[in-house]
């Protein structure tokens, strides 16, 4: 039998603003244990709990940008349980009335094939604290300066597929978020985590089969290799003639598997109710209008633009756009620059590769995009070739300075000048007369060989297309 | 003249006035406490240095003439309202030890009153009870016959101003927590609107529910009290804004014309003590003689208000006493295991039966398969209490009717049946479910010489009518002006 996965992921995405979801303490990352924590963040008695409203405005703008249906009102309640690093003993969470439900996410594939991912709901959250383990002796300690940090929960439907179109679905919501500036959607840093509810059936048929929910994915790989590996289980085990449990699996990352964390009869049994310490929370519609104005050009917009604006080809569009910074370096280049496709070459080609090889984002490129599009109009006026370009990237690269700067310094511009390019041209053909004969009986792969002798006699900085001319011309 | 029997309006008088000094005011009551409360029990701590220190600005700020409504007088706070640097125990060997760093709403704003902290007193764990006899500290006697209960929860403030141990104090009204009390001991309680006073700083029981509010020796004590503690809070998001009139400067004894609601099934109720009826009866004649007008109401839900309230109360507080875990503060148990085992001894140490029963009542009503055959339930008869006083208040202006079924019980009696010991808050929760206000005036003593307390109930932030009603009352008849004799050792 031929069996079709389905998938549904839960994504916690933490957001950027400058304070608590329900107190004023600071939600900055790397502080002292116990720095950023209040009375009320503390979980103490008699401490209440006041929204902060950026948070609703970044939920809402989520809510926007994958076109779900805001609630005019939503209500918090509280989920129950106990972990040291909960100190009220609940999360404040939505779980009846959240904020959002109803929307969806366009993702493209590799290949190029399109698809809608449903979003369920997306609601409000606050992020417990962390627990810090003494590996001497058996001692726990809890750090509280991440409790209260908000989160979103954004739910997508059961439409995925495939472990790739997991990868291509987590890729383009954090893409959203980053271009909405409310996430840094950073997965190993844990602002940005994922679970995985996965099941399988048998193609063509419409029941879904048990799930299993997928935690520790802490990488996009491992969001990919855990579903593969759990597809691949819960076909054995049916294959076998089992039947798959519902349960709670733990992946690891080191063995390569899933390990069982904990059966149905075990799951936490929350105890939700509405939070009596929060009011319904009531948005209106000139509220989601203010915020719809104010949201910026998402990546599908985006995308669309640079096809139609940079007449760029549609695979290097979807690469520029993935993510907001690289889109932004690209353009702020490509003002400068004539032809967009040499930047979309550079940016992509050159600069991509570096980055990747140094581990670097684009904001922490060595080249600015101005200083980049300096290098490039130095091409397109044929001060130098491509291929000195390539030489003054990686000097800039090393030194910093400017393309100009360099090309000046190591007399690197390019000699156009006809004459001065011939009488390099006929000193090689006078020097070679055994590979003149070849090529004149017909090897003309030693075309090449020449046009070589012309570049190391000027140190590369002839112009290519005159050189190519004139060995033509003299070569007959 | 014993100046701790004053009450807050006459030693503000006296006070501005300068016939008498906040720091001969403060030393009469800590010398009243210090001489009465070894046999009350209404004290689990004695703030006497805070209290001296405040007295001698409070007498500073008079002298500069900026004197406010509260300067310089003495008051009592339930010992679950945070107060930064003196512990706040919530009666419980859980929280014993546990010394707030903040302080409540209301105890920001009765110091910018100027009010004297005299102390904390004495409640039911948690403010889980009718009694204050499930305090984890001690046990209050009631300052009328020290066999019998104060009342409860907020049983050591009402037998606090009682006895004169303070000349008023703050309580919490649950379930009936202010009002009860107060009837039991003979003094004034008044539960405000939910959302009238803040509860930023009240360790919370049942959050829906919680009221903080002012347990007084007459009603225009109450009402200053009252204008002291209420208002907006930023800090409480069910805090309404919305404005506090002056209760004290708009107190009027005019009630021609009032429409006083007679509820038929409070009147109806059985387990009502002959002494309690006609004490009530006599109080709606009171009223008929000076022009009301009485009307008959229907609250048809009320007979659901026990159920309902005791399954929304235990679940909010399963919810709310989950913090108390060993891990931050408060009592922690560090015998031999791991963390389950912590949890477990600490919270079976730290709570009494009481809170341990209202915990598990609590946390199965919340459960899956449970939640909607009772929280939701409970949820919804709530929504058609709240109904059936709205239309009731289409027809009246306020409602009367007794506050507890019988006087102060003996100490003991219903302890081993919580049951019996919830049915007697019959009167007083259904206020809590709708929201609305309602306070406890003396009406009348038992055939023992136990007072009884007359309760006005009033629409939503309609405090107001209800003082000057229980204005009226008291101005009409005279059984405020009796003190309990104490039998001091
Ligand atoms: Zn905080």
């Amino acid at each position: 039998m031929e069996f079709e996965p389905v998938i549904g992921l839960e994504v916690h995405a933490q957001l950027k603003t400058n304070t608590k979801i329900f107190c004023s303490c600071s939600t900055k990352f790397g502080a002292d244990p116990n720095t950023h924590v209040c009375p009320v963040c503390l979980g103490m008695p008699g401490v209440l709990p006041v929204l902060n409203k950026t948070v609703v405005e970044y939920a809402m703008r989520m809510a926007l940008a994958t076109d779900c249906t805001i609630a005019h009102q939503s209500r918090f309640a509280r989920k129950n349980y106990f972990y040291p690093d909960l100190p009220k003993g609940y999360q404040i969470s939505q779980y009846e009335l959240p904020i959002a439900e109803h929307g969806h996410v366009n993702i493209t594939m590799e290949d190029g094939t399109k698809k809608r991912i449903g979003i369920t709901r997306i609601h409000m959250e606050e992020d417990a604290g962390k627990l810090i383990h003494d590996p001497t002796r058996p001692v726990s300690r809890v750090d509280f300066n991440r409790t209260g940090t908000p989160l979103i929960e954004i739910v997508s439907e059961p439409d995925i597929r495939s472990p790739e179109e997991a990868g291509a679905y987590l890729r383009q919501v954090r893409s959203i978020l980053r271009y909405l500036g409310i996430s840094d959607g950073n997965m190993e840093e844990g602002s940005f985590r994922c679970d995985a509810n996965v099941s399988i059936r048998p193609r063509g048929t419409e029941p879904f089969g048990t799930r299993a929910e997928l935690k520790n994915l802490n990488s996009f790989k491992y969001v990919e290799s855990a579903i593969a590996y759990e597809i691949k289980r819960q076909k054995m085990v049916i294959g076998d003639g089992g039947d798959v449990v519902q349960e709670t699996r733990l992946w690891d990352s080191a063995g390569n598997r899933s390990i069982s964390m904990r059966g149905k009869e075990e799951a936490h049994d929350y105890r939700y109710f509405p939070d009596p310490d929060l009011v319904p929370l009531v948005i209106d519609d000139e509220w989601i209008e203010s915020v719809r104005k104010r949201l910026p050009e998402l990546p599908e917009a985006r995308k669309a633009r640079f096809l139609d604006e940079y007449a760029l080809p549609e695979y290097d569009a979807d690469i520029l756009t993935s993510a907001k910074e690289l889109a932004d370096y690209f353009e702020d280049c490509a003002k400068e620059v004539e032809n967009p496709k040499i930047v979309s070459n550079w940016v992509m080609g050159t600069l991509l590769g570096l980055l990747n090889a140094e581990g670097k984002s684009i904001e922490e490129s060595p080249v600015s995009p101005a200083q980049l599009a300096e290098l490039l109009i130095l091409i397109e006026t044929s001060v130098i070739s491509g291929k000195i370009a390539k030489t003054v990237f990686d000097e800039m690269v090393k030194s910093g300075k400017a393309a100009k700067a360099i090309v000046e310094e190591k007399g690197l511009v390019q000699v156009t000048d006809e004459s001065a390019i011939e009488a390099v041209v006929d000193q090689v053909i006078d020097a070679n007369p055994a590979e003149v004969e070849k090529f004149k009986a017909g090897n003309a792969k030693l075309m090449g060989f020449f046009v070589g002798q012309v570049m190391r006699e000027t140190k590369g900085k002839a112009n290519p297309q005159i050189v190519n001319k004139l060995l033509k011309k003299k070569l007959g | 003249m014993d100046l701790h029997a004053l009450t807050i309006h006459d030693a503000h008088e006296l006070l501005k006035n300068k016939k008498i000094s906040a720091k001969e005011l403060v030393s009469s009551v800590i010398d009243r406490i210090e001489t009465v409360d070894p046999v009350v029990d209404a004290y689990i701590t004695i703030t006497k240095e805070i209290a001296l220190a405040q007295a001698e600005i409070a007498d500073k700020t008079i002298s500069s003439g900026k004197m406010k409504k509260l300067t310089g007088i003495p008051i009592a706070i339930k010992d679950l309202i945070c107060t930064k640097g003196v512990p706040t125990t919530c009666a419980s060997k859980i929280l014993e030890n546990f010394t707030p760093p903040y302080d409540a709403t209301v105890m920001e704003k009765l110091n910018a009153a100027g009010a004297v902290m005299v102390g904390k007193v004495n409640m039911d764990e948690f403010a889980m009870g009718s009694s204050t006899e499930n305090s984890g500290i001690k046990i209050t006697k009631n300052p009328w016959e020290q066999s019998r209960v104060p009342g409860g929860s907020s049983g050591g403030s009402a037998a606090a101003v009682a006895a004169d141990m303070c000349l008023g104090a703050l309580g919490s009204d649950t379930g009936g927590s202010i009002r009860q009390p107060a009837s039991h001991c003979g003094v004034v309680g008044v539960k405000p609107t939910y959302g009238r006073v803040s509860r930023f700083g009240l360790v919370a029981f049942a959050s829906s529910l919680d009221q903080i509010g002012p347990l007084t020796k007459d009603v225009r004590d109450a009402a200053i009290l009252l204008n002291a503690i209420s208002g907006y809070d930023a800090k409480d998001s069910t805090s309404v804004d919305t404005d506090t009139p002056d209760y004290h400067a708009l107190l009027s004894d005019d009630v021609k014309g009032l429409k006083i609601g007679i509820p038929k099934e409070y009147h109806t109720t059985k387990g009502v003590s002959a002494d309690v009826l006609s004490a009530v009866q006599n109080a709606m004649a009171v009223f008929k003689n000076a022009g009301a007008k009485l009307v008959d109401i229907s609250l048809p839900h009320a007979q659901y208000a026990i159920a309902a309230y005791y399954l929304i109360a235990p679940a909010e507080a399963s919810s709310n006493l989950a913090r108390y875990d060993g891990v931050k503060y408060g009592l922690r148990d560090s015998g031999p295991g791991g963390l389950i085992d912590m949890y477990k001894n600490t919270r079976s140490i730290g709570f009494g039966p009481e809170v341990q029963r209202r915990i598990l009542l609590g946390t199965y009503a919340l459960s899956a398969g449970y939640y909607d055959a009772y929280y939701k339930k409970a949820s919804q008869i709530r929504t058609l209490i709240k109904r059936d006083f709205m239309r009731a208040f289409d027809a009246c202006d306020l409602i009367l009717a007794p506050v507890a079924p019988t006087p102060a019980f003996k100490i003991g009696e219903n302890i081993d049946d919580p049951l019996n010991m919830y049915l007697t808050d019959i009167f007083t929760l259904s206020a809590n479910l709708a929201g609305i206000p309602g306070l406890s005036v003396p009406c009348g003593f038992s055939e023992s010489g136990l007072p009884i307390g007359l309760q006005l109930m009033g629409t939503y932030f309609d405090e107001q009518r209800i003082l000057n009603a229980a204005y009226f009352f008291e101005q009409a008849t005279d059984f405020h002006h009796k003190k309990p004799r104490l039998k001091i050792l």
